[in-house]
This record gives C-alpha cells, structure tokens and sequence, in this order.
C-alpha cells in the first residue's frame, strides 16, 4: 500500500506538471483511523498529499459528473465499473478523462473491524500484509483483510479496472464471480417473511439520502423524493412504508445501472443493509439480459437496447 | 446521594409506572433513545447514541394537527404530547443542546408548544462520560464530559454504583421518591476522582472563529471546503443542535394531518423558493451556510455556539468531511474585508 501510494503521487504530480490535466481527484489521510477521504488536487505540491490505504472506499466517479477541463481520477475496480457505465450515459467525456487505475482486493469495513473490540472505538488501524492489527482504548486485536472486507468487495471480481489510461500496481489474478447465495436465501423467503425483513430495516431508515448522494448512477437533477408537484412520496420519516418505497425505487432506477459497488450502503449512518436490494436487481439483470454494468465500454447498457432475437415475442415478432 | 448498578432496572421499572421512560436501547450495533417497558432494557455504553436525544422533543416527523373536512364544515385536532417524561442515561453535550435549541423554540417572537410541553414535563436524568471517545470535543465548546447543564440529576459512574448529583427541584423530588442513599464520604472521593480522571482528548480551537466568519462570506476558500461534500442530511440529521424543518400535508381526500419534518440545509430543495428561484444554488452555498449557522448566526442571534462538541458529524459523514479539519481551516484561513 505505501508503495501504490508513491507510485500514484508521482503520476499524479507527472500530469500536473505536465499540464496534461487540470485536477486529479484521490485520495488523501482521513481524520479518523484507516480512513482516506477524497481529495482533489490542482498542483503537484498539492498531489503530494495523495494516499491509497485500505480505507478509500468511496466512489470516486460521483465527483467527476460535474467537473469541467481535463481531470485525472485515481480509480479502483468498482470505480472504473461506475465510469464505464457514466460515460455510456453521456455523464462523463471519456476524452477529457484520464484514468489512473488501481487494482483493488476490497477495502476494510470499518464496522466489522470494531466487532472485533467488542464494539469499542478504534483507535488505530495498522496494515500489515495481508493482517490489520485494530488497537481499541485498552484492546487490540489481529485479522485477516480477507474477513473484514466490505461485503461488495468480497463478491466483487472486478477489483483489476476495466479500463485505464495508466495502471498503478499489479493486475491481481482473476477472481471468480461469487454467486448470489445471500440473495436466493432471501428470495426463497415466504412474502411474509421478506415484508418483515423490509419492515425492520426501514423503520430505521431518516431519509437522509446519504444512499442516493454516494451513488455515482444517481444523479437526477430532480429526484423523485424531492419532486412535491406531483408529489410522488410523502416526505415524512414516521412511515416506514414510504422509507421502503423511496428506496425501491431508487433500485429500480438503477436497475442495468447500479455497479455494485456498494457506496450506498457503505454511506448509510442508521447501518441499512441496502445491498440485499441492490445485488437483487444486480442478479435479475444478470439473468434476465446476461448484463452486468459498467464491464466494456462497448456493450450498450442492458435497459437501453434490444435485439431482434429477444425471446420475447411481444418485442418483435408477432 | 448513590443508587448500585444492580439496582438501576428496578429504579427503572418503578419510573415507568409513572411516567413514559426514553432510555439508550441497543439496535443492532448502536444505541438509539427508544421508550422502555423494562428497566432492563437500558444500556448504559461508552459511546453516545447514534441519533441525539433532540428527537424525543423534536421528532423527524411530528404530527401537529390533524384534520377532516365534511359538508358540515372542517373540523381540527391537535394533539400535544403532556405525558409526564424521563429521559435517563443522557449525555451532558445531548443535555446542553437542549438547552440552545430553547433559544429557538422559545424566544420574543415564538412559543413553541409542541417542544415546550414536552421540556416542561421531562425529567433529565444524565450520566458522565468516564471514557470520552476520540471525536468527543465538548470541552472546546463550553461542555464537558460531567457538565450538568440542562440536566436534573447526573450519575457518576463509580464502578458498582452511581453517584448521584442533585441539580434541580425537580430532580431533588425524582431522587427522594425513588429512595436513593446518602454517598458516603468514600462514594463521593471516588466520584471526584472518576471526574478528574476523564480526558476529552480532542480540542478544537474556536479562537478567533467568528470574527473570521463574520467577513469571509465571499473568501475563496469556500469554493473548496464543500468540494468532498455530498450534499446528504447525515450531519445535519444526526446533529443535536440542527433545528431545520419543513411542515407538509400528509392527505388523502377529505382527511389529513400537518405535519412538520426535520430538513437540512445541506439538501438542493432546502431555500428552493415558489418562484423556482433558489439562492443558495449550489453545494458550496449551502456547506458554508452549516458553518455560518452553527458558529456565526446562531452566535449572533444567541450568543452561542450551535455546536455542543458530539462528534456525531464526524463519525457519522460518508466522505469524512470532518467538522474540526474545516473550522481550523476557516480559521488559519485569511481573512478578507470584501463583500
Ligand atoms: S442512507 Fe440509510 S438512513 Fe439515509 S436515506 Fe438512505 S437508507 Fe435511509
Ligand atoms: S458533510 Fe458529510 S454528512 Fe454532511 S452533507 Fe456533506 S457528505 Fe453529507
Ligand atoms: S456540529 Fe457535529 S459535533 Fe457539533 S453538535 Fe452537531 S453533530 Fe455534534
Ligand atoms: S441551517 Fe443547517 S446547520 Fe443550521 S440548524 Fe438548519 S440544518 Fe442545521
Ligand atoms: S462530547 Fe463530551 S459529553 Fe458528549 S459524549 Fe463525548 S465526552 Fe460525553
């Protein structure tokens, strides 16, 4: 990690210099234990700030939607996934875009880690190969990265950036696609059953949208929550059913979208679990249109096209 | 006076007979003030709960009225919470915001009766902080880890018991009823030296704050604090002090209930105007207004800081926009007389 954290400085700092892009959009040291915080830089001095550590999770293609002028941006796998899919939708210019591209085996979810001191505050996060040692106020424990990564991140096969105009780092061997255990297990859920599940994460849920900000696909200029002429979905926090349906539909516009990255989620403060949502779609795309967002640049994205041989006769053939 | 640790649920359970009881209740990986109906299901952790206690007198969603129109005319309800009330296990900074959003909810221009009867018919029975967590900074801003104000009774963790510290009329009443006993002189030694004891690490300068807030309205650097930003309500939401909100109508046909819900002005809709006119168009408006109102307006208006050193917006922010970092980079920042 030091190492990938020098290599992307000097690049980032070799693009400044060189006049070849106007901002490089990373990573920097967070305030809070193993914690990078996006970071944006316009000077090489400022690029010397930059870091990569297990803790730069967020997607950092939400910040280039808006941005003018030539950008760099330091991407890892889910990144790049999320990039692929903007410029297909005319979000970003692939042209003014230069990719530094990290390959990533999954960032460290700070939640499991403080699991490990019996739900204490950690103090301090040391990396250390393959092991973190979580120091507490009066305890410390040693693990495994592999067994404290985000959930994305351990069913993510994309962590090697899809494209890239500059690799940092080595491509990692090839990871199998996981399957979608966790899913069927819900699926094969009676209604009953699943009505609760939804029941008893949303009543948590305080609209803040923290889930709908750290989504790169989610970029409407009017989201649907906010629209009141018609007003959609009522505004009020106390209905869980409402909570439920603003989050239902946030997945179905981001079905054939959503990249799995797992920002979502990731942002929640009340602790959600989203992904059994997002993930659901993610399985559905992938089975109804055998599509997955944001893995080639060529391929259209899978709600935005048909072919003459769509097995559904309604489509074309009558 | 002293109540053992042991005998906290029981304490509990008599209060519920009498009064609606909010204690901090475990969900999940967090605590979160909920009404108990057993003494037992108080928990007392180190860290403070995920949302503050504001929400007990100022929910997300509070239904001010309700009403139904009939040929006959439109008839109105409103119901205003009077149930008698214990808050137990507060922390002091969740007591002292209280105490600043008094200012806004009670002032010349406006008596709110929905948050002052439930002020007015609450007991707040607070507990110190022996172990202050790393973003803890009460202490920069007028706080501490045993400060008592907004508070009735304060317990001091001594290990096996609690000493109990008496602050109030109504507290004195609650603590005779419930029979607590005299602390010995040993019970108060080592209460006094819990106290000493606790260290809020964590220090925010706020020298020099305000007077850097009040011209750099127009100061580039605005242009860059926001940049990280996403715009969501975490911050504001999980915020003791945050007051904003927005009433609505929740109707179906004839019946419905106004309603009124938190907002944020971190959110693009907060000043949006009828006319479509929005003059806080973009994130770098509304980032610098968060900063302006907590250490500028709310100062100018009250005489305080609106901000009672929780740490929630920094534990709680999806990118780490870390409130600290950005008030000493106000302040370090130079000031500039243009406007
Ligand atoms: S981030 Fe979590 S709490 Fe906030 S709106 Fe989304 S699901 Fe609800
Ligand atoms: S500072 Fe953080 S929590 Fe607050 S609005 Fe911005 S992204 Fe959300
Ligand atoms: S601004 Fe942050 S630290 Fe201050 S009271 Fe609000 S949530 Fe707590
Ligand atoms: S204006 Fe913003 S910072 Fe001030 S109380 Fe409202 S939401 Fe909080
Ligand atoms: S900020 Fe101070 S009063 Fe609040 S929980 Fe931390 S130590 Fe306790």
């Amino acid at each position: 990690m030091p190492k990938l954290a020098e290599q992307i400085k000097d690049t980032a700092k070799k693009l400044l210099a060189e006049q070849k892009v106007d901002l490089v959009v990373g990573f920097t040291e967070g305030s809070l234990p193993l914690r990078g915080t996006p970071f944006f830089a316009r000077t090489p001095e400022e690029a010397e700030k930059l870091t990569w550590n297990l803790g730069c999770e967020n997607n950092l293609a939400n910040y280039l939607r808006k941005k003018t002028g030539k950008v760099a941006v330091v991407a890892k796998g889910c990144d790049v996934r999320a990039i692929v899919a903007l410029v297909k939708e005319n979000q970003i210019n692939r042209d003014d875009l230069y990719i530094i591209g990290v390959p990533c085996s999954g960032m460290i979810d700070r939640k499991k880690a403080a699991a490990l001191l019996d739900s204490q505050e950690i103090l301090a996060i040391e990396e250390n190969g393959d092991t973190v040692v979580i120091k507490g106020t009066n305890n410390s424990a040693t693990a495994k990265v592999t067994d404290l990564m985000h959930s994305s991140c351990r069913d993510c096969s994309y962590g090697n950036p899809v494209i890239y105009d500059e690799l940092v780092g080595e491509l990692l061997p090839e990871k199998e696609a996981a399957d979608f255990a966790e899913i069927e297990a819900f699926e094969a859920k009676t209604a009953a059953e699943r009505r609760a599940f939804m029941n008893s994460e949303f009543s948590k849920c305080i609209r803040c949208y923290a889930c709908r900000n750290a989504c790169p696909m989610c970029y409407c200029e009017e989201c649907f929550v906010d629209c009141n002429q018609p007003e959609w979905i009522g505004k009020s926090a106390y209905n869980t059913e409402d909570n439920i349906l603003f989050q239902v539909v946030r997945v179905f516009h981001c079905a054939g979208r959503c990249v799995d990255c797992g920002a979502c989620e990731r942002a929640c403060p009340m602790g959600i679990n989203l992904r059994m949502l997002t993930r659901k779609l993610v399985k559905d795309v992938k089975e109804l249109y055998n599509a997955e967002a944001g893995v080639n640049i060529e391929d259209k994205p899978a709600l935005a096209t048909f072919t003459a041989d769509d097995p559904e006769a309604f489509l074309l053939k009558e | 006076m002293i109540i053992s640790k042991k005998d906290i649920p029981g304490f509990l359970d008599k209060l519920i007979s009498e009064y609606q009881v909010f204690a901090p209740v475990q969900e999940g990986s967090y605590t979160l003030f909920k009404p108990i109906s057993s003494g037992a299901d108080a928990v007392l952790t180190a860290d403070n709960t995920k949302l503050p206690a504001k929400e007990i007198f100022f929910p997300q969603s509070e239904k001010l009225f309700s009403y139904n129109v009939t040929e006959a005319g439109a008839k109105l309800e409103t119901a205003i919470d009077d149930q008698k009330k214990v808050i137990f296990g507060v922390r002091p900074c969740d007591a002292r915001s209280l105490v600043l959003l008094d200012n806004v909810f009670n002032n010349d221009k406006f008596q709110d009766p929905y948050y002052l009867t439930k002020r007015a018919n609450t007991i707040m029975v607070g507990i110190g902080c022996n172990t202050p967590t790393s973003t803890c900074f009460c202490t920069s801003v007028k706080g501490g880890p045993f400060d008592t104000k907004g508070l009735d009774l304060l317990l001091v963790d001594t290990g096996d018991a609690y000493v109990v510290e008496v602050l109030s009329d109504k507290g004195k009443a609650l603590a005779e009823q419930a029979g607590f006993v005299a602390a010995s002189d040993a019970d108060k030694a080592s209460a006094a030296k819990v106290k000493k004891e606790a260290k809020v690490t964590c220090q925010v300068n706020t020298d020099g704050l305000k007077d850097k807030l009040d011209v750099n309205f127009y100061y580039p650097i605005w242009d860059k604090i926001h940049e990280k930003c996403l715009g969501c309500g975490a911050c504001t939401y999980l915020c003791p002090t945050c007051h904003c909100f927005d009433i609505v109508d929740d109707a179906l046909d004839c019946d419905g209930c106004r309603v009124r819900n938190w907002d944020s002005c971190a959110f693009p809709i907060f000043t949006l105007h009828g006319s479509g006119h929005n003059p806080r168009t973009s994130n770098k408006e509304r980032y610098r207004n968060r900063i302006m109102h907590k250490f500028k307006y709310f100062v100018d208006n009250f005489g305080e800081i609106a901000c009672v050193g929780c740490g929630r917006c920094i534990k709680n922010c999806p990118v780490n926009l870390d409130i600290r970092v950005v008030l000493e980079d106000v302040r370090g920042s130079e000031a500039r007389l243009d406007s």
